[in-house]
């Protein structure tokens, strides 16, 4: 059945149909809706809601029930997820899955509660402290939001990781037609490592903490030989129209969707351009980008997003100096346009 | 009296400074486990600080939180596992300066679970840096002056800070300087336990404990400046005992 939501609301839906037991939060915009459809609903399903002292509180709330094995989610926009970082990097050295979902606002600081990619980099490249990577899956739309939502509480147990949603202001905010599948069944993972206090078994021990050093090294080199089974098995990325392009955009999240508009208006207008939509951010499509940056028909590229270019120096990367990268961008919750787009593309040409 | 090994305590030497109070707390906890809730399910919430590797030393479950945020990860581990007896063990810095606002909002929130605060006067494990609990005049290698109320400030009373909370069902402060106050520290524990699993609210214990090494003293004088210095500062006793009409 295809149904009108909000992006938050649509978002809060899913992890409930993904089996999620247990929600913290702290209200910020432009992600409130999110935890209030959680304290509408969770309790009432018999799970866990808490509206926390603070972001620092949620997600340390959210540590202490993932240790225990459950389906954990916590919430927050680009200050608060500041604050979560340090909860994140503890989660990610104990192992710990928990689905955190980071609706973007414009910043540094206070910024504002405007549409917004400002956090990209704090998302990507780890965040808080420590040698560690979060699962990043950029939705740009809601219908793809919810999908995403729901692969995220499967990766982070298959993984034992945070995974991160990230989208901006206007994917929580927007109306959207969506559809659940009503044959969905969440999967059910045994969680032998799960603190549950019983006393009949060896004990178990959530923790971050390897004071010596052999041992912590050993276990970071563990967590990258992790690392790098998720980025041979996990990345996703959207190709459109990019089979015969000669110019490739770059793009990701909402802002990719008016990409895809501005593509679709210079192809009518006879320009072969294309684009490629990393779906995860981290693990980053670098091969996908790459097979096109070696195409001998492809003569640039140009990546658009809503900041001053944090994803540009991982496409950058992944192009290995082969072709050119034009940025084009807008900051402080700004949304470029499809004729922005269009005539940035027209004076790269000229 | 046969003197033995508590079951939960596990064979592990501890790492502790010779005469630390932590061995005499980590015993008091074990040996009330043994006694209550020998088949219950129990989850330990383990601090930063002197007591990090503390679930080294008990053979139950335990989860292992950030500087501070015990009380915000017990939240969780007892909400979602409501049948267990969860405790929180913190030390002053963890729970009385970075980790107020998390013990403040569990205690209001009337959290099940019990939180021990072992109460010393300094960040014990960093240096012997001045705590938020450290006495006025206290010399420490951040207040090397002493500590002087007009510079420094006061130094918190945690336990009558939450005592007005509704969501709080018992607090008590105790010591171990002394057999007395020992076996009045195991009592307060057992309470505590109790109300917790009688579903009654948040509980605390603040135990006065000595830092024989950053105070610069034998663990006999630390003993002696507890009853002689720190309880000038500190009163003793059950502040609240909800289901007792305390």
């Amino acid at each position: 059945m295809k149904i009108l939501m909000k992006g938050n609301e649509a978002i809060a839906e899913a992890a409930l149909r993904a089996g999620c037991e247990c929600f913290f939060g702290y209200p910020i915009t432009p992600q409130t809706e999110l935890l209030q459809y959680m304290a509408k609903k969770l309790l009432k399903n018999g799970g866990v809601f808490i509206q926390a002292e603070s972001e620092v509180g949620a997600i340390n709330m959210a540590y202490g029930a993932s240790s225990c094995g459950k389906r954990v989610m916590t919430s927050s926009s680009g200050p608060g997820i500041s604050l979560k970082q340090e909860g994140i990097s503890y989660l990610a050295g104990a192992e710990l899955p928990c689905v955190i979902v980071n609706i973007m606002r414009g910043g540094p600081g206070l910024g504002n509660i405007n549409a917004a990619q400002s956090d990209y980099l704090q998302a990507t490249k780890g965040g808080g402290h420590g040698d560690y990577k979060v699962i990043v899956l950029a939705p740009s739309s809601v219908q793809e939001a919810v999908e995403l939502t729901i692969k995220a509480f499967d990766l982070a147990d298959k993984y034992r990781n945070p995974v991160m949603i990230l989208g901006d202001g206007m994917l929580g905010q927007m109306m959207e037609v969506v559809e659940f599948d009503e044959n969905y069944q969440p999967q059910k993972v045994e969680k032998l490592w799960a603190v549950t206090g019983e006393r009949n078994r060896e004990k178990r021990v959530t923790n971050s903490l390897y004071i010596v050093p052999e041992e912590l090294e050993k276990h970071n080199l563990k967590l990258k030989e992790k690392y790098k089974k998720i980025k041979e098995n996990e990345v996703m990325v959207e190709e459109y129209l990019a089979d015969d392009a000669k110019v490739i955009f770059v793009s990701f999240g909402m802002c990719a969707r008016i990409v895809k508009s501005a593509v679709n208006r210079l192809r009518q207008a006879g320009e072969k351009v294309g684009l490629v939509r990393p779906i995860t951010l981290w693990p980053f499509p670098e091969n996908e980008l790459k097979s096109y940056a070696l195409k001998e028909e492809v003569e640039f590229f140009i990546d658009v997003e809503m900041n001053l270019g944090q994803m540009l120096e991982d496409v950058k990367l992944s192009l290995e100096g082969k072709k050119e990268v034009h940025f084009y961008g807008r900051t402080g919750g700004m949304v470029p346009t499809i004729q922005e787009i269009m005539d940035f593309y027209y004076s790269l040409k000229k | 009296m046969k003197f033995k090994r508590p079951e939960c305590l596990t064979k592990e030497s501890m790492h502790y400074c010779p005469g630390c109070g932590h061995g005499i707390i980590h015993r008091l906890i074990a040996e009330v486990i043994d006694e209550d809730y020998k088949e219950s399910k129990i989850i330990g919430v383990a601090p930063v600080g002197c007591a990090v590797f503390i679930y080294d030393y008990f053979n139950f479950d335990f989860v292992a939180a950030a500087h501070g945020r015990a009380t915000a990860a017990a939240t969780g581990v007892k909400r979602s596992i409501p049948d267990a007896l969860v405790f929180s063990y913190q030390g002053d810095g963890d729970i009385a300066a970075i980790g107020t606002s998390e013990v403040i909002h569990a205690a209001t929130r009337g959290e099940n679970f019990t939180a021990i605060f072992v109460n010393n006067g300094v960040y014990a494990m960093t240096g012997g840096q001045m705590a938020p609990t450290t006495i006025p005049g206290q010399v420490t290698v951040s207040s090397p002056y002493g500590r002087d109320p007009k510079v420094q400030g006061y130094h918190i009373k945690l336990c009558e800070m939450l005592v007005p909370l509704d969501g709080v069902a018992f607090v008590a402060r105790t010591s171990i300087h002394n057999l007395k106050n020992i076996e009045f520290t195991k009592k307060a524990i057992r309470r505590a336990f109790e109300v917790q699993m009688n579903n009654e609210g948040f509980s605390i214990i603040e135990v006065l404990s000595n830092c024989p090494t950053n105070w610069g003293l034998s663990p006999s004088e630390s003993m002696k400046r507890i009853e002689n210095e720190v309880l000038k500062y500190y009163s003793l006793g059950i502040f609240k005992d909800k289901g007792r009409g305390i």
